[in-house]
C-alpha cells in the first residue's frame, strides 16, 4: 500500500547532465557505486602489491620485470630492496584497511541500501554526501601519489608507530614526503568519513517511513547504523591523531618525539614526547575500526542468509544487540594491540578481559546463524555460499583471537604471522566475503542486470579454497615462529618453512587470479547479463519493491507505509511464501 | 483513494517530508556536536598522556585578552538567544517586517561579536609570539596552539553559517530555512560551551 502525494517535498531536483548524473551526484545511488568503485580500485591495487610481496618472498633473487619502472631506486633491477618491501606493505594495509575494508561494506552498500531500506527518497543530506566521497576520493589521490614522489611510500607500516614515523628522513626511505602524503591522506579520509557517518545516522534516525519503526529495520541497516556510530567516535580520534604527527613531522612539535632520540646517527631536535601517546590514540580508533570493518558484512551476510533459508533468525533481536555490545566493547579493548608496547602489564591484563569478554556476543551471532541453517532448506546462490563462507571465515579466524587476547601468549606470536593469519581471515577475507555476497545478492537492484551464477559459485569456491590455503598455513608459520614483515628468509631456521612459503604464493597468486573471473562477471553482466526483475530472490524488505535499477527518486512520488517485521518468510502470503514489509496483507503471527 | 480528500492528502505529505528533514538538521547538528566533543576529547586526552610522560612540562602564563574574549563569546550567545526569539514567528514567506529587521539587528551583533572573538584569539597568539613562546617552543605552548586553533577553525565554520543565515534573510527572504537557523544556533552555542571548557582545560593545565 503506496500513499500518493501530487507535489512531493523532494530533498533535491532530478539530477541533469552527465556531471550531475555521474560525477558530483548527489544521489546517494551514484555515491554508493562511486564508493564501489573506488573500493574495487584500490582493493586491486592492494592485491597487486600482495602479490609483489609474495612473489619476492619466496623468489627474492628473481626480476620482476617492468617493477624498476615503478620505482627506481626500491626496485633497482626489477628486485625488491627490504626497504621497498616494507613500502608495498604499508601502502597494502593502508589501501586495504581505509579504502577497502572501511569503504566497500560500509559505505558503497550502505549509501545505496539504507535509504531504500528505510523508505526514504536520499539521504538527510545529499551536498555532505556527495562531499564525503568526494573527499575520500581525493585522500585516495594523495596516498597514491606516494608512488610517484621520488622519497617513495613510507615504510612504516599502515599503523605508523611513532616515534619513527615523526621524525622525519632520518627515519628511511619514504619517511620524508611519503609519510606526509600519508598523514595528510588519512586526515582527509578521517574528514569524508565523519561526514558520511554523521548523514547515516541523521538518516537513520528521521527519515524513516512512516511504520518504519527501528526495531522494523533490516539486520543490515542496523549494521550500517551501528557502523555510523563508532565511525563517528573513531575517526574523530584518529584525525586529531594524524594533526598532531603531521605538527611533529613538519612543524617542529615534541608529541610523540622523546628526548634524546638518535637516529641514522642523528640526534633529533626533539623533547619529552611520547611514542606511546600515538599507539594510544591509533589504536584507540584502531580497534575499533576493525567493527567498522566487519560489523557491516555480519548485516549483510544475516539478510541474505534469511532471504536463502526462507524462515527468520532464532532471534534477530539478538543479532542486533550482539553487535551493538560488540559495538559498545570495541571501546575498551584497544590495548590488546599494545601487550609488547612496554605498557603497564597490569594495564594489559585489563585489556585482555574485555577483549575476551567480545567473543561471547560474537559466539552468539555465530550459533543463532548456524542453529537457524537447522532444517533450513537453503536456497544454494552465490550469494548464499558467500554468506556461508564468511561465516565459516569468521569462525576460523575468530578462535585465533582467543589466543591472542591473553598477554602472554600474545607476547610470543605478536611478531609473527599468527598474528598476520588472524587479521586477515577474520577481518579481511570474511569482510571481502561479506562484500561478494552483496554485490551478487544486489547486483541485479544496482544495475538492473543479474550475475552470472555459474561463474559466481565457480569463483566461490576458488576464492574459498584458495583463501584457506593462504592464511591457514600463516598460523603455522607464526607458531613456529616466522617472524612477519621481513622480507626475506635466509637463515637456516627460516630456510625449511621456504616450502611452505611457496605453497602460500601459489595459492596467493591462484586465488588472486580468480578475482578476474569476478570481475569479468560484474563486466560482462553489466551488458550481457538476464534482466533483473523487481524482486528476483522473493525478497521482503523495501529495496525489492521498487523497480531495478530504482529512479532517482527511489519511490517516485509514493511514500511507503510499513505494516510488518522485515523478514516474514515461511508464512503464507499472497505471492508465495513471504510477505513483504510494506504489503497491508495480514501475517501469519 | 477518493479524489475528493486527494489534496488534502497532498499538503500532509509535502509537509511531513519537510519536517523529517528539519528533524534530520536538528539530529545532524547533535551528532555532528558528539564528533567534535569527541575529537577534543581526544586531544584533550592527549595532553594528560604527554604531561604525565614527561619532564619538560612548564607553565604558560594566558594572555589577559582570553578572558575579554570569553566574554565577547558568551555575549555572542546571548544575542542569539534574543534573535531565535526575534525571528520565532517568521517561517518560508511570513516574514514580518518589524521581527526580521530585530533577528537581524541580534544576528549581526552575534556576527561581530564572534569575529571579535577571532581576532581576539588572533591577538592573543601575537603576545604569546612576543613572549618567545611558538607552536614548537614547548608542549605546552604546543598544546596551546593546536587547542585554540581547532577550536578557532571550529568556529569559523560557525561564522560561515551565520553568514548564510543572514544573507538568506536579507537578500533572499523567502529561502530563509527554520531548521538551518535553529541548527546553526545550537552549533553556536556549543562552540561557547566548547571554549569554557577548553580555557578551564588550559588555566589549570598549561
Amino acid at each position: 500500500m503506496q500513499e500518493a502525494s501530487a507535489q512531493p517535498a523532494h530533498v533535491h531536483a532530478p539530477p541533469e547532465g552527465f556531471i550531475r548524473k555521474h560525477v558530483f551526484s548527489l544521489d546517494h545511488k551514484v555515491i554508493g557505486k562511486q564508493y564501489y568503485a573506488l573500493g574495487l580500485l584500490a582493493v586491486c591495487m592492494g592485491m597487486a602489491l600482495s602479490w609483489l610481496m609474495r612473489f619476492h618472498l619466496v623468489w627474492p633473487t628473481t626480476r620482476i620485470p617492468g617493477l624498476e619502472l615503478l620505482s627506481k631506486a626500491g626496485a633497482p633491477g626489477g628486485i625488491i630492496t627490504p626497504e621497498y618491501y616494507l613500502s608495498l606493505l604499508t601502502m597494502h594495509g593502508t589501501l586495504m584497511v581505509f579504502f577497502v575494508l572501511t569503504n566497500a561494506p560500509f559505505a558503497a552498500f550502505g549509501n545505496y541500501f539504507l535509504p531504500i531500506q528505510i523508505g526514504a527518497e536520499d539521504m538527510a543530506f545529499p551536498r555532505f554526501n556527495m562531499m564525503s566521497f568526494w573527499t575520500t576520493f581525493v585522500a585516495f589521490l594523495v596516498l597514491v601519489l606516494a608512488f610517484v614522489i621520488p622519497d617513495g611510500p613510507p615504510i612504516s607500516g599502515w599503523t605508523s608507530y611513532a616515534p619513527l614515523s615523526a621524525v622525519g628522513q632520518d627515519a628511511g626511505p619514504g619517511m620524508g614526503w611519503g609519510m606526509n602524503l600519508w598523514g595528510i591522506s588519512i586526515a582527509i579520509f578521517c574528514i569524508g568519513s565523519l561526514l558520511g557517518a554523521l548523514n547515516f545516522i541523521a538518516t537513520t534516525l528521521d527519515l524513516r517511513a512512516k511504520g518504519m519503526t527501528l526495531m522494523r529495520m533490516p539486520i543490515c541497516t542496523w549494521a550500517w547504523f551501528i557502523t555510523s556510530c563508532i565511525a563517528l567516535l573513531a575517526f574523530a580520534v584518529l584525525l586529531p591523531a594524524c594533526i598532531l604527527l603531521i605538527l611533529d613531522r613538519t612543524a617542529g612539535t615534541s608529541f610523540f618525539i622523546p628526548s634524546g632520540l638518535v637516529v641514522s646517527d642523528r640526534l633529533q631536535p626533539h623533547s619529552g614526547g611520547s611514542p606511546l601517546l600515538w599507539q594510544h590514540l591509533f589504536w584507540f580508533f584502531g580497534h575499533p575500526e576493525v567493527y567498522i570493518a566487519i560489523l557491516p558484512s555480519m548485516g549483510i551476510v544475516s539478510h541474505i542468509l534469511i532471504n536463502s533459508m526462507r524462515k527468520p533468525l532464532l532471534s534477530a533481536r539478538v543479532i542486533i544487540y550482539s553487535m551493538m555490545s560488540i559495538g559498545f566493547l570495541s571501546w575498551m579493548v584497544w590495548g590488546h594491540h599494545m601487550f609488547v608496547s612496554g605498557m603497564n602489564p597490569f594495564s594489559s591484563l585489563l585489556f585482555s578481559f574485555p577483549t575476551l569478554t567480545i567473543t561471547i556476543p560474537a559466539t552468539i551471532m555465530t550459533m543463532i546463524w548456524l542453529g537457524s541453517l537447522y532444517g533450513a532448506n537453503i536456497r544454494i546462490t552465490s550469494a548464499s555460499l558467500f554468506a556461508l563462507g564468511f561465516i565459516s571465515m569468521f569462525v576460523s579466524g575468530g578462535v585465533s583471537g582467543f589466543f591472542l587476547a591473553q598477554p602472554s601468549i600474545d607476547i610470543v606470536l605478536h611478531a609473527t604471522y599468527f598474528v598476520v593469519g588472524h587479521f586477515h581471515m577474520v577481518m579481511g577475507v570474511a569482510s571481502i566475503f561479506g562484500v561478494f555476497a552483496g554485490t551478487y545478492f544486489w547486483y541485479g537492484k544496482m544495475t538492473g542486470r543479474m550475475m552470472n551464477e555459474k561463474l559466481g559459485q565457480l569463483h566461490f569456491w576458488l576464492t574459498f579454497i584458495g583463501t584457506y590455503c593462504i592464511f591457514m598455513p600463516f598460523h603455522y608459520l607464526g607458531l613456529v615462529g616466522n617472524i612477519r614483515r621481513y622480507s626475506a628468509f635466509v637463515n637456516d631456521f627460516t630456510g625449511p618453512l621456504m616450502p611452505l612459503h611457496k605453497f602460500i604464493t601459489i595459492a596467493a597468486l591462484c586465488t588472486g587470479a580468480a578475482q578476474f573471473i569476478f570481475i569479468f562477471n560484474l563486466i560482462y553482466s553489466h551488458f550481457k547479463g538476464k534482466p533483473a526483475s523487481e524482486n528476483p530472490w522473493e525478497g521482503t524488505t523495501l529495496e525489492w519493491s521498487i523497480p531495478s535499477p530504482p529512479p532517482w527518486n527511489n519511490f517516485g512520488d509514493k511514500h511507503p507505509i510499513i505494516y510488518h517485521d522485515p523478514y516474514q518468510y515461511g508464512v503464507k502470503g499472497s505471492k508465495g511464501d513471504y510477505i513483504m514489509q510494506d504489503s497491508p496483507e495480514p501475517s501469519a503471527s | 483513494m477518493s479524489s475528493a480528500t486527494y489534496p488534502s492528502v497532498r499538503v500532509a505529505a509535502s509537509a511531513k517530508v519537510r519536517s523529517a528533514h528539519a528533524e534530520a538538521s536538528r539530529s545532524g547538528i547533535w551528532v555532528g556536536i558528539c564528533t567534535i566533543t569527541m575529537s577534543f576529547m581526544a586531544f584533550i586526552s592527549a595532553l594528560y598522556v604527554r604531561q604525565g610522560s614527561s619532564t619538560d612540562w612548564t607553565h604558560i602564563v594566558l594572555p589577559r585578552i582570553l578572558y575579554f574574549n570569553t566574554l565577547a563569546l558568551l555575549v555572542s550567545s546571548v544575542a542569539l538567544e534574543l534573535s531565535r526569539r526575534a525571528l520565532a514567528p517568521v517561517h518560508g514567506s511570513e516574514l514580518d517586517r518589524g521581527a526580521v529587521r530585530r533577528g537581524l539587528g541580534c544576528l549581526t551583533a552575534t556576527l561581530a561579536l564572534g569575529l571579535f572573538f577571532v581576532a581576539g584569539q588572533y591577538e592573543a597568539w601575537r603576545q604569546l609570539a612576543a613572549q618567545g613562546l611558538y607552536l614548537a617552543t614547548n608542549a605546552n605552548s604546543s598544546f596551546y596552539y593546536v587547542l585554540t586553533a581547532m577550536h578557532g577553525l571550529h568556529l569559523l565554520a560557525g561564522i560561515g553559517a551565520l553568514l548564510l543565515v543572514i544573507s538568506r534573510l536579507v537578500v533572499a527572504g523567502n529561502r530563509f530555512r527554520r531548521s538551518t537557523f535553529e541548527a546553526t544556533a545550537i552549533y553556536w552555542h556549543f562552540m561557547g560551551v566548547l571554549w569554557l571548557y577548553l580555557l578551564l582545560v588550559l588555566r589549570t593545565k598549561l
